[in-house]
């Protein structure tokens, strides 16, 4: 990766809270559940991390960790999007027409 | 293959884009779904990014491992149902934390050579912040699954233990930055931080999960973004510290709503406290009045205003469906029928709307509490489905009241007030509802949705 000091990184980290404090107390509490799990998500990019060790893993123990990180960050996600998905899907505004009322 | 760390940079600034307003869409129901399908593309081009970065192999490992993973998670995703949704949501939250924490020890076990203390000092962080999210999440799982009781599990001198543990942890993460290179250290360190995290969940009782779970949230981000430092990525820092604020944010929400402090929440293991308090009120000889689906019927449709109170127990019988039916019936009838939603109502944040979405309940007729509150005094009937502790009105009189000091829905200054409930057990904070013994109150004994059904049926010939 591109060379970044420990103080750049401490900045950027430090910008990321502040912006996330921001976007997130917009969010209405209407939506706290998709929010959450749509965090949740959000939190499967340590993905990205799991493909690093796995991928330049070159003994048993490395690539066994790497496995078992990777298994559980794609199953983070993969869940964690169709989850949220599904959720949002059902937000509606107003009901269909009054007739078909079973789901 | 992308040899040139900058075009790495440039198409992780892409994905960072995209989660930012991925959480920027979810500020109104109307664009939310396109926000997450954003984040969704957000995702995919960091996952490409990274698998095309130059000198990764491993691949036949790294398409199992993703295989299984996508299998699992879309199953889970599929098959769960939305009163179970806080579960999965642990349930992300702890494999989020765990691979966190694999991550960190991997990294350690590849370092040869003399680890810079700010290297060391990530690595620590994200195998200690990623431990505790993982264990704990697990047992938060357990318990909302009702795997192991909700109830508060405690021993003497617990937070001591837990307190001890945890220093331990922290006094061999500091001595791991100080130099100390060996891998017991950072396994010991993992494990502590396991134990740490089984402890610290088991003594949090039911109705204090919401906070939990908002809580391990924002360890599962925090430890990405502790990963970031450990693997100086830019979108691993931003995406994880975004999901720090948000779990942050909602837990201080959560905790407001119940006018608890976080500290009280962590270590007051509630439950315990209001043995004693609970039995020391009596009844003043006032009883509890049982009615019938008929007479309830009558009262609904010659109302002109109701507000409906659902609470989890409503959920628990799967009654969203026909809750929202008999709603449709009243409003043919002109009553005015509405929502009022308590922020702790269910298990998790927003649960409730996500409940009476999936009953196609229009969201414009959900109301918070704040907004409802000052309509309570003009309304006929109050219709309390499934919901106890939010509706007590010992939070606002009884100091003695465990709950006293927490926000709850006035229902009580409704003109008259129908509590429909399984039996009388008390809820599940383990208190008695003085507004049983209202004489304003009736109540409607029996399941739910059978409940709802009969109401269903009189209020058709009313």
């Amino acid at each position: 990766m591109t060379d970044l000091t420990f103080v750049v990184e401490l900045t950027i980290l430090v910008l990321a809270a502040f912006l996330g404090f921001e976007v997130i107390s917009k969010v209405p509490t209407m939506l706290h559940t998709p929010l959450m799990s749509g965090t949740n998500f959000i939190h499967g990019i340590v993905i990205v991390g799991a493909i690093l060790i796995l991928g330049f893993a070159d003994d048993t123990f490395t690539k066994t960790v790497g496995f078992v990180a990777m298994v559980l960050a794609t199953a983070n996600v993969v869940g964690g999007w169709f989850v949220t998905d599904r959720m949002l899907e059902m937000f509606k505004r107003r009901p269909e027409p009054k007739k078909d009322d079973e789901t | 293959m992308i040899s040139d760390p900058d075009v790495v940079g440039l198409l992780y600034l892409v994905s960072i884009v995209c989660f930012v307003l991925a959480l920027r869409f979810l500020s109104s129901p109307k664009h939310a779904r396109r926000g997450n399908w954003l984040g969704g593309v957000g995702m995919i081009v960091a996952i490409a990014t990274t698998l095309l970065v130059d000198g990764i192999s491993n691949w036949a490992l790294i398409v199992v491992a993703a295989a299984i993973g996508s299998v699992a998670g879309l199953v889970g995703a599929r098959r769960v149902k939305m009163t179970a949704m806080p579960q999965m949501v642990a349930l992300f939250n702890g494999v989020g934390g765990g691979a966190a924490a694999l991550i960190a020890l991997a990294e350690f076990h590849e370092t040869d050579g003399v680890l810079a203390w700010d290297e060391a000092l990530s690595i620590v962080l994200s195998a200690l912040i990623g431990s505790i999210s993982f264990a704990g999440s697990l047992v938060a799982f357990a318990k909302l699954q009702e795997l192991v009781r909700g109830r508060p599990i405690v021993f003497p001198g617990q937070n001591v233990v837990n307190i001890l543990v945890l220093a331990v942890a922290a006094v061999l993460g500091v001595a791991i930055v100080a130099g100390l290179e060996e891998q017991w250290a950072i396994v010991a360190v993992i494990v502590l931080a396991l134990a740490f995290g089984v402890m610290f969940v088991l003594p949090i009782g039911g109705a204090d999960m919401p906070v939990v779970i908002s809580l391990l949230n924002a360890f599962t981000g925090l430890a990405a973004s502790a990963t970031g430092f450990v693997l100086d990525s830019t979108v691993l820092i931003v995406a994880g510290m975004l999901v720090g604020a948000s779990g942050t944010l909602l837990t201080l929400l959560m905790a407001k709503a119940m006018n608890r402090s976080i500290a009280n929440v962590l270590f007051g293991a509630f439950g315990q406290v209001q043995a004693g308090a609970g039995q020391a009120r009596s009844d003043d000889g006032r009883t509890v009045r049982a009615t019938t689906a008929d007479d309830v019927a009558v009262q609904l449709s010659f109302a002109r205003k109701v507000i409906v109170v659902p609470g989890y127990g409503m959920a628990v019988a799967q009654a969203q469906h026909d809750v929202r039916q008999l709603a449709d019936l009243l409003e043919e009838k002109g009553v005015d029928v509405k929502y009022a939603i308590h922020p702790v109502a269910g298990r998790m944040p927003g649960h409730m709307n996500v409940l009476l979405a999936e009953a196609n309940v229009p969201y414009t007729q959900l109301f918070e509490m704040d907004e409802i509150n000052p309509e309570f005094p003009q309304t006929d009937v109050a219709l309390v489905i499934g919901a106890n502790d939010v509706t007590n009105p010992a939070a606002r009189s009884d100091p003695a009241s465990p709950i006293y000091g927490m926000p709850i829905l006035d229902v009580d200054k409704a003109a008259s007030i129908i509590v429909m409930k399984r039996s009388m057990n008390p809820g599940f904070a383990g208190i008695d509802n003085e507004l049983y013994l209202d004489p304003k109150t009736t109540m409607l004994f029996g399941d739910a949705k059978e409940s709802v059904l009969k109401l269903i049926s009189a209020v058709k010939t009313a």
